[in-house]
């Protein structure tokens, strides 16, 4: 059967059960790579999309639970040549090694901009306290979003 | 400055790009030929290495893979210094058994040692080669040709580039290397020792093909496996015809006590090896050891015991001599990482192509051609990059996993990734240890004797790295393969027994490491293999001992310390976090340092952390961390910044947090409920002072700052609170227990 949803302002028709974690729709179905598998069970983050602007773990949300409601994923933000400043923040300040965790960094912190436009330090630390990070690139990844919220508060 | 291209010849399915072949000598030619630094001994073929394309661009190629840590970055940077090119204009080509040169593992710090060394060598070479075809083709004196940006001028103006000339070049490079062009001095660099940005980070930041886990392949179908509760069950039974009834499923793969599943979509996988697992009846098994006799359950075992470090001193210590004593122990570790281990294998004409994010696609293939019997002709494995592995995780096992079941269905790729339980059950982790210390000090406050001792199981059962099989499938399958027995690696370097002798010049000094074969729990490479432990033993008794002799630590550490380069990272870090000599707590706050030159080799790394003890939780927060880092010639400082800075904060968390669960019936670390890790609220903020020595040559630094980094937590607790904390990690409990 086919249902429909919305990615990235798209409505896209996939062929897959209700309950199917939104996760793999996403990574299987529609070719988007930003959200990753990290433990399935909405431990970790890697698997952060926003669900109507609010972060959630795709893995653990199944497809028959976004019905209108509007999925946004890294892929959404920006692009490789056009990037948001988030990804960008996260390219100069280095924010990564081996960067498995970027996605749900950068999508916990999109909500949290989104939220707060100038967060404090502690503010983007409590906000990112649950997704992990394995490589220690913790500091970079609080500097890269207040580089961003700086940026954004610029323009 | 631009990035080099990183080569996505992975993801192409025909895999029709540029095959190269190289002459490699013939065995038994290499132990004649005369030595060549770094990897160039072993792979002697310039253009193994490199070559140059008509449209002036230049492949590098190297046996060394990303695995987060920049590798290719720095490396590109090397090879782009000597060949004078801009490094835009190289491709990168690493880690293909169809591809590029064999450089074994990318693992313990050497990849800037090891295949650095190879590429400034061998381009410094390739580039005297187009300088000296210029010259002939042009009737120029090859000592008066200067290069830019791959164009190489003559005194009169004309000039010819490297593009007109690449034919040429690619008989001229088809030759072994001699080692003897001098590379360009430290002063003339000018891409070497600079900030370049990475080039994989782009992709990862906006959802770019990054990942092996990223791979999708044409009519690719997805595989699951299912593991027993306990190590060494035997299969039984399962109910096949219902999991193969399920929707998707394309094929149930048994293999003695090895089991998956291949279907259509991700979910049928799930979901079938879900039923998979609750379907099979396993028997039998092997108990692991009661948890809380661990230690003395090792101790228990045989070991091969080995003495090393001895020094003797002209004259005993005196009979009246302050003595004392300690014990430490660290706990099996996992190397936790963020994505659980993935692999594709697409079984096709009676040969296997394995994309892995494994750290050596070379002995990789070779275990993969032992479980899967057929030639090594018949195999390929090409890296793809994966989630950061931090030593030897499941990225070997998942490869033959998903070999397996795509021998079960021909012609279409497999992609496989574990589930989160398979990775923290079935990795292999890195080694429980015991560190007994003791040592003697004169009446000056001296130590005048140091003796210490370590038991542990090894720290590498890689692909390879023993005589029988060394993937986790290859023990289940009908007819099984056993891994062969465990072996130590030697000194200096050392495995448990890594940074064992310490750098302080003790008149005597005696250290026996215990080396126990028999392995309780699966063990291999966990980053820093022993040395995170012994550094641990090492720079918390050399506390506890000058404790004793009323001084203070930092002016104790000098006391001992003659090597000029520890002397002044112990220095700078001192003057980076202010330290105060002689300084007291107030019995909530305490500040440690911590010293190790990583193998007693690599980077020298001095750590200074700052802790805060919460007496009623039993929590111990890390607010900052200083370190300072000499790691000889900087190739790229933020790249060397942020692998001291990750491997403090990774070892804050081991220090804090990490220890495998497990009890009789197997391992209890399944999710990360029960393997909890650092969070952002938690981390410490770090603070790095690099020491650059342009004239020495570049020391390994991703394994440099653990070890320092737990002793500056142990000592700074003790000076906190006045107890020492000997066991790790340092829970809450065991904080509890120490301050009641």
């Amino acid at each position: 059967m086919a249902i429909s949803i919305r990615v990235n302002g798209v409505s896209r028709a996939v062929a897959a059960e209700p309950d199917t974690p939104l996760l793999y729709i996403l990574r299987n179905d529609l070719a988007l790579n930003g959200a990753k598998f990290g433990c399935g069970q909405a431990q970790c983050g890697a698997c952060t999309v926003l669900i109507d602007g609010k972060a959630a773990r795709a893995c653990v949300t199944p497809l028959s639970a976004i019905g209108k409601s509007e999925v946004t994923t890294l892929e959404g933000l920006g692009t490789l040549e056009k990037p948001h400043p988030l990804q960008r923040a996260f390219m100069d300040e280095q924010a990564a090694q081996c960067g498995y965790c970027s996605n749900g960094m950068i999508m916990a912190a999109k909500e949290l901009l989104d939220r707060t436009p100038r967060p404090s330090e502690g503010d983007v630390r409590t906000a990112l306290a649950g997704n992990l990070c394995r490589c220690g690139t913790h500091n970079r990844i609080i500097r890269a979003v207040l580089r961003a919220a700086q940026e954004m508060g610029r323009t | 400055m631009h990035a080099p291209k990183l080569n996505r010849r992975q993801f192409s399915a025909g895999l029709g790009a540029v095959v190269v072949t190289f002459t490699l000598r013939p065995e038994g030619a290499l132990a004649q030929a005369a030595q060549l630094p770094g990897s160039l001994n072993t792979n002697r073929m310039l253009d193994a290495w490199i070559r140059i394309n008509a449209d002036g661009t230049a492949t590098v190629f190297t046996g060394k893979v990303e695995l987060g840590q920049g590798i290719l970055t720095a490396l590109a940077q090397i090879a782009a210094e000597e060949l004078d090119l801009p490094l835009a204009r190289l491709t990168m080509i690493s880690g293909d058994t169809g591809l590029t040169p064999n450089e074994g593992v990318t693992a313990g710090s050497q990849s800037i040692e090891n295949s650095g060394t190879a590429l400034r060598l061998a381009c410094a070479e390739a580039r005297a080669v187009l300088i000296e075809l210029a010259a002939k083709r042009n009737g120029w004196s090859a000592d008066t040709l200067t290069v830019i940006d791959g164009v190489i001028t003559a005194p009169n103006g004309n000039k010819v580039s490297y593009g007109e000339i690449a034919a040429a070049s690619a008989a001229e490079l088809h030759r072994e290397a001699t080692g003897k062009v001098k590379p360009k001095p430290a002063g003339a660099h000018r891409i070497v020792g600079k900030s370049v940005p990475r080039q994989d980070i782009p992709a990862k930041v906006t959802g770019g093909v990054a990942y092996v886990q990223d791979m999708r392949l044409p009519a690719m179908l997805h595989g699951r496996v299912v593991r027993p509760e306990r190590y060494d069950a035997k299969l039984e039974s399962i109910d096949e015809a219902k999991i193969t009834a399920m929707p998707g499923v394309v094929a149930v793969v048994r293999d003695g006590s090895f089991l998956g599943v291949v279907a259509e979509r991700e979910e049928q996988a799930v979901k079938a090896r879900t039923m998979l697992a609750a379907s099979a009846r396993w028997s039998g098994g092997r108990d692991l050891p009661d948890p809380s006799r661990l230690f003395a359950h090792l101790k228990s075992l045989p070991s091969q015991d080995s003495v090393i470090g001895v020094k003797q001193a002209s004259t005993p210590a005196l009979a009246s001599a302050r003595t004392l004593e300690a014990s430490y122990t660290k706990p099996y570790m996992s190397h936790a990482s963020i994505g659980p281990s993935c692999a594709l294998a697409q079984f096709k004409d009676g040969k296997y192509t394995v994309w892995t994010h494994s750290q050596g696609v070379f002995p990789l293939r070779a275990e993969l051609v032992k479980a899967l019997k057929v030639p090594a002709n018949m195999v390929r494995c090409v890296h793809v990059e994966g989630s950061g592995c931090y030593g030897h995780n499941g990225a070997d096992d998942v490869a033959l996993d998903a070999a397996l079941l795509a021998r079960a269905a021909p012609d279409r790729p497999v992609r496989l990734q574990w589930m989160r339980d398979d990775e923290f059950a079935w990795e292999p982790y890195g080694a429980a240890m015991i560190m007994q210390a003791k040592a003697a000090l004169d009446a000056e406050g001296r130590i005048a004797d140091w003796q210490y001792e370590l038991w542990s199981n090894t720290h590498s059962t890689r692909p390879q790295s023993t005589s029988g099989a060394n993937v986790l499938a290859a023990w289940y399958l009908n007819e099984p393969q056993k891994m062969g027995p465990p072996q130590g690696i030697p000194q200096p370097a050392g495995g448990g027994d890594r940074n064992s002798i310490p750098l302080y010049d003790f008149p005597s000094q005696r250290v026996v490491h215990h080396f126990i074969p028999e392995m309780p729990l699966r063990v291999s490479a966990l980053r820093t293999l022993g040395a995170y432990a012994n550094v641990f033993a090492i720079e918390s008794f050399m506390d506890e001992l000058a404790l004793m002799a009323n001084a203070d630590p930092l002016a104790f550490r000098l006391a001992h310390m003659k090597d000029p380069r520890a002397r002044a990272v112990i220095e700078a870090v001192a003057e980076k976090a202010g330290w105060k000599l002689g300084e007291k707590s107030d019995g909530l706050r305490g500040r440690g340092i911590g010293f190790a030159k990583y193998k007693n080799l690599a980077c020298y790394v001095a750590v200074v952390a700052d802790v805060e003890v919460d007496r009623q939780s039993g929590v111990i927060s890390v607010p900052r961390i200083y370190a300072a880092v000499d790691a000889g010639i900087i190739i790229n400082p933020d790249g060397l910044t942020s692998q001291i800075e990750g491997g403090i904060v990774q070892s804050t968390s081991w220090t804090l947090k990490e220890e495998v669960q497990f009890d009789k019936n197997g391992i209890r670390t399944r999710d990360w409920s029960n393997y909890p890790i650092l969070t952002m609220p938690e981390t410490p903020k770090v603070e790095i002072a690099l020491i650059n020595r342009p004239g020495e040559r570049s020391l390994g630094a991703g394994e440099g700052s653990q070890g320092p980094t737990v002793a500056a937590i142990s000592n700074a607790f003790a000076r906190a609170t006045g107890k020492r904390l000997r066991d790790l990690p340092f829970s809450p409990s065991k904080v509890k227990a120490a301050l009641a």
